[in-house]
């Protein structure tokens, strides 16, 4: 097993990678290959999930190879149990790092969230209560993603459907002391701001105000599903199964005025479609972003 | 070691996951107050579901046999009892075959737990190490005189897998939609799975084929390799099936056993 070479303390300079601007991209998903392959490169990024490519080789690294020749890539870890509060897994760490190093990706991204206890590991991004001690266990746990990586991580904002009775902290508050602690970029993902805004009774707009959002270098978009609580109250699913809401097209809208284009995804992870439509849900936020383009400079970054 | 304190939520919140006759663990709430049941069930769901979800993307054949229900009910009970302990997916599900062998309802079909390790082994092979077969030129240039002694190394995606019934042929009528012809389950088929240049393959092996496959793969001599497959089937063809066995990918490269 490969083991993590501790980086000095405070030694690390954290560089984003070249930034690709106020571009629109889709999840990468192997049966729309054929036809990406097929037509003439357009320009947009391509999102995967890290581990589905943690394997040794055989077809899904030929297939990132040939997505990667003509796009920029975007790396999405969904396992790491960042705000777990057990010891990070070391094997994944080096799978993680091994993958960042070999393809060079534009954007590398992962969750607050944790999927694995004990040695179960759920499959699901399950939420964290926010109050000093996790706050002290995320920031650690992304100082050691970042010193492995040697680059800064782009932290994701949850979806949630019920509350801790520990927090102490809101969420925007938590995931802005995560990133000043750590110099870690944020990938705010407008749909999960819906959906939990949606479950817990407050509201997007003021969740957005009180986002950092000068450090947000990417922006995720998905469908959701709806739902009932135990009180019959509607209660949203984050489940990347359909078209972006209409309501969340205006919360990004509203995101993209206050902060400048940034990279742009369109989340869709079930019952797949077909590529074109895909494709003209990309064509959509890109509409949006061109709006934008001259009403601020792409690429803008904070200090690292 | 137990968690420090302020970080044992995981250990609360984890253990009724997997386990409906646990109520919501205490610590989470709703809003202002209101119920968390249908909130935490939420997440139930969605570890059950994606997880049976994986066992149907490694298993489809398992499923489209036993249809989608059978093959649900008994993913849950699986996926309860030992879910996954490594967050590559495409490692999961590695005991379903011996589940499946046990499963009370699935004993009218002894065949299916074969089944299942073709699939398994199938997944392997597709996440193998990449490299580059033996060319059939490199057998063909090598001296009469030397070939008892030849050893193969095995390509890393290749695997032998046998069986008491038609898995293979079973296996092969549904991976895919199309009709299933009626299939004499109680023919004894032996499997060969290796990934070429580009996609996985499933072979049939003739009689002696395992015997013989094993024995090189394992890193024995092609004249040891021979004799055994012989000995286990007397009409076995030397020459046509370390043919076979080199034109389905199933090597990288070969030496002479002798070290001078």
């Amino acid at each position: 097993m490969s083991t993590i070479k501790p980086a000095p303390p405070a030694a690390l300079p954290l560089r984003f990678a070249t930034p690709i601007g106020g571009v629109a991209g889709t999840s990468f998903k192997p049966e729309h290959l054929p036809a990406i392959l097929e037509a003439k490169p357009r320009g947009g990024f391509f999102e995967v999930h890290a581990e589905n490519y943690m394997g040794a080789g055989g077809p899904p690294h030929r297939a990132l190879e040939a997505i990667r020749r003509d796009h920029p890539l975007s790396l999405h870890g969904v396992c790491m149990s960042i705000g777990g509060p057990r010891p990070l897994d070391k094997a994944h760490l080096a799978r993680f790092r091994g993958l960042v190093a070999r393809y060079q990706p534009a954007l590398v991204s992962e969750h607050l969230a944790w999927s694995t206890h004990e040695t179960s590991f759920f499959n699901d991004l399950l939420p964290l209560p926010y109050t000093a001690a996790t706050l002290t266990c995320v920031c650690d746990h992304i100082d050691q993603v970042q010193e492995a990586i040697r680059r800064p991580l782009l932290l994701e904002n949850p979806s949630t459907y019920l509350a801790f009775r520990e927090s102490s902290m809101h969420e925007t508050e938590f995931i802005r002391a995560v990133a000043e602690r750590t110099g870690c970029g944020l990938l705010l993902d407008v749909n999960n701001v819906f959906v939990s805004a949606a479950n817990h009774g407050y509201s997007a707009l003021d969740y957005l105000a009180d986002f950092p959002l000068s450090r947000v270098e990417e922006i995720h978009l998905a469908g959701h599903a709806e739902q009932a609580d135990d009180e019959g109250d509607l209660l949203l699913i984050d489940s990347h199964d359909g078209p972006v809401a209409d309501a969340v097209w205006k919360l990004y809208e509203i995101v993209i005025r206050r902060r400048g284009p940034v990279p742009t995804l369109i989340e869709w992870d079930s019952k797949i479609p077909d590529w074109p439509v895909l494709q003209a849900e990309a064509a959509a936020a890109q509409a949006i972003l061109d709006r934008h383009q001259s009403a601020a400079p792409a690429g803008e970054r904070h200090a690292a | 070691m137990p968690p420090e304190p302020g970080l044992c939520f995981a250990a609360s919140f984890a253990p009724a996951l997997l386990d409906p006759a646990r109520s919501t663990p205490e610590l989470v709430t709703g809003p202002n107050g209101k119920a968390a049941g249908r909130r935490y069930d939420v997440y139930r769901n969605n570890v059950t579901v994606s997880l049976i979800d994986a066992l149907a993307a490694i298993y489809p054949a398992v499923q489209r046999i036993t249809g989608m229900d059978f093959f649900r009910a008994m993913a849950r009970l699986h996926v309860r009892s030992k879910p996954p302990t490594s967050p590559l997916l495409f490692e999961y599900g590695r005991d379903f075959p011996e589940f499946i062998e046990a499963y009370e309802h699935a004993q009218d079909m002894p065949w299916l737990a074969d089944v299942a390790r073709l699939e398994r082994a199938w997944l392997d092979a597709y996440h193998a190490a990449d490299a580059v077969p033996l060319s059939p030129a490199r057998l063909s240039a090598v001296t009469p005189d030397r070939l008892a002694d030849l050893v193969f190394i095995p390509h890393p995606a290749a695997r032998c897998l046998r069986s008491n019934y038609a898995a293979v042929t079973i296996f092969a009528a549904n991976r895919d939609d199309a009709p299933v012809m009626r299939i004499d389950a109680s023919t004894p088929e032996d499997a060969l799975i290796t990934r070429g240049e580009f996609d996985v393959a499933v072979r049939r092996l003739p009689p002696g084929g395992a015997v013989f496959a094993h024995h090189l793969v394992s890193g024995r001599p092609l004249g040891e390799a021979a004799a055994a497959a012989l000995e286990a089937a007397s009409e076995f063809d030397i020459a046509a099936n370390i043919a076979g066995l080199i034109e389905a990918g199933a090597f990288t490269s070969l030496c002479c056993g002798d070290p001078s």
